[in-house]
């Protein structure tokens, strides 16, 4: 028992002193746990994120915007794959993460299970959807853990193009027609809640945060982040000339910080809950992806093990 | 899922131009290492990283312990005297 508080405080002094935990290092268990936990969900949100946006690759309006969404989605691939990566290197087993956001079990990020009605929410759901993820990865490439905030540092290079690339096209509408205009507006509007709900519950609601924060998982509270966002933010929407939907957003000279209104919560957890509008089908369009896909697999293995056998039978012959 | 596959991790390594050695990016997995290099393109060299790529079974590195790593590198720490900065040579002589 002493021995194992002594591992502990260890621990605590390491990642006190800013040195990264490495897979093989001693660590406490629930570190181990919440990090396969967060990883994971993290995984599963950029794999889930790509459907809003593959839902506008054939009807992007030009070809340029064609080929960067395009790009884009496929960097959700690859940040998926990393961050899967990241989440094995703690003993979780791959296919069980997948089984585990396929069936329902596992959790992503809520704003997914927001449908993509109009090409405008493209542009909403780069600058705004992305941003609030910057804003969160960027703190993680200083996570406690390596393998994680290596990753991040991965995905924040290349995350940054996506961003931009959001916010050319909400800028392209906002200086167009007033049909345009609207579109962007409207965008904006519907999106604007629940990208801010994306950095979670507010700091008093937030009942892991604490030990994450001591352990250095996370470096800023969600309330932090939110304010970060919401600062950065508001000067980009007065530049295109569209209003944020909160009658309450004010500058306080004060504090030197945005006020904002009082956010939905119950929207929010109805939404984790499932009762959000795409939630079903967000599942359904991966498990669809997942069932057609298991003939590929199997190709593969099949393949894999006819090399296999071939290069034994040439060895055998030599 | 009708089968538990037996996709092994890899662990990845790119040369970034010539002249370089391979550095550790990542991990992936693979079937065999002909999927993994082409995995590994699609995963780790979307913006023109690297001219190269290694593939290694994951189960095939043996790694130093962490609970070593004091005997096994603090020995060098106190050896200055292996840097050349240890040795004093006058400036006349110039760069050495």
């Amino acid at each position: 028992m002493t021995k194992e508080m002594n591992l502990e405080d260890r621990f605590q002094n390491y990642v006190d002193g800013e040195n990264k935990v490495e897979p093989k290092d001693w660590m406490p268990e629930k570190y181990r746990k919440t990090l396969i936990r967060q990883i994971s969900q993290h995984a599963h949100s950029e794999v889930v994120g790509m459907l809003p946006e593959a839902n506008w690759i054939t009807r992007a309006p030009s070809l340029r915007r064609k080929i960067a969404l395009l790009a884009k989605v496929q960097d959700e691939a690859g940040h998926g794959l990393y961050l899967y990566s990241a989440a094995e290197t703690l003993g979780a087993d791959r296919q069980d993460l997948v089984a585990d956001l396929l069936s329902g079990k596992a959790k992503y990020s809520s704003i997914f299970n927001y449908p993509t009605p109009t090409w405008a929410d493209m542009g909403a759901i780069g600058w705004l959807v992305d941003g609030a993820a910057i804003a969160n990865q960027v703190m993680l490439c200083r996570t406690s853990y390596g393998p994680y905030a290596r990753a991040m540092v991965r995905i924040c290079k290349e995350e940054s193009f996506h961003q931009r690339q959001g916010y050319e096209i909400t800028m392209t509408l906002a200086k167009g027609t007033p049909a345009q205009k609207k579109l962007a507006q409207d965008a904006l509007n519907r999106w604007w809640w629940p990208s801010i709900m994306m950095f979670g519950p507010s700091d008093d609601n937030s009942p892991n945060s604490a030990q994450s924060m001591q352990w250095k998982i996370k470096r800023k509270s969600n309330d932090e982040l939110r304010q970060e966002f919401i600062d950065k933010t508001v000067p980009q929407a007065e530049y295109l000339g569209l209003t944020i939907p909160d009658p309450d957003l004010k500058w306080n000279e004060e504090t030197g910080h945005y006020n904002y209104g009082e956010i939905d919560w119950e929207e929010f957890y109805n939404v984790i809950k499932g009762n959000g509008k795409c939630n079903k089908q967000r599942l359904e369009a991966r498990n669809k992806a997942h069932d057609e896909g298991a003939w590929v697999r199997e190709a593969a293995n099949a393949y894999a093990e006819k090399q296999a056998a071939r290069k034994k039978n040439e060895t055998h012959a030599a | 899922m009708s089968t538990k596959d037996n996709w092994k991790i890899w662990e990845v390594f790119i040369r970034s131009r010539n002249g370089l050695s391979h550095k550790h990016v990542g991990s992936l997995h693979a079937p065999d290492a002909e999927m993994a290099i082409k995995n590994a393109r699609d995963v780790y060299t979307r913006r023109s990283e690297g001219i190269s790529i290694w593939v290694i079974p994951s189960d095939a590195v043996t790694a130093s312990s962490p609970d070593e790593s004091e005997p096994l590198f603090t020995p060098a720490d106190d050896k200055v005297y292996r840097h050349p900065t240890f040795y004093e040579i006058p400036d006349e002589i110039g760069h050495m």
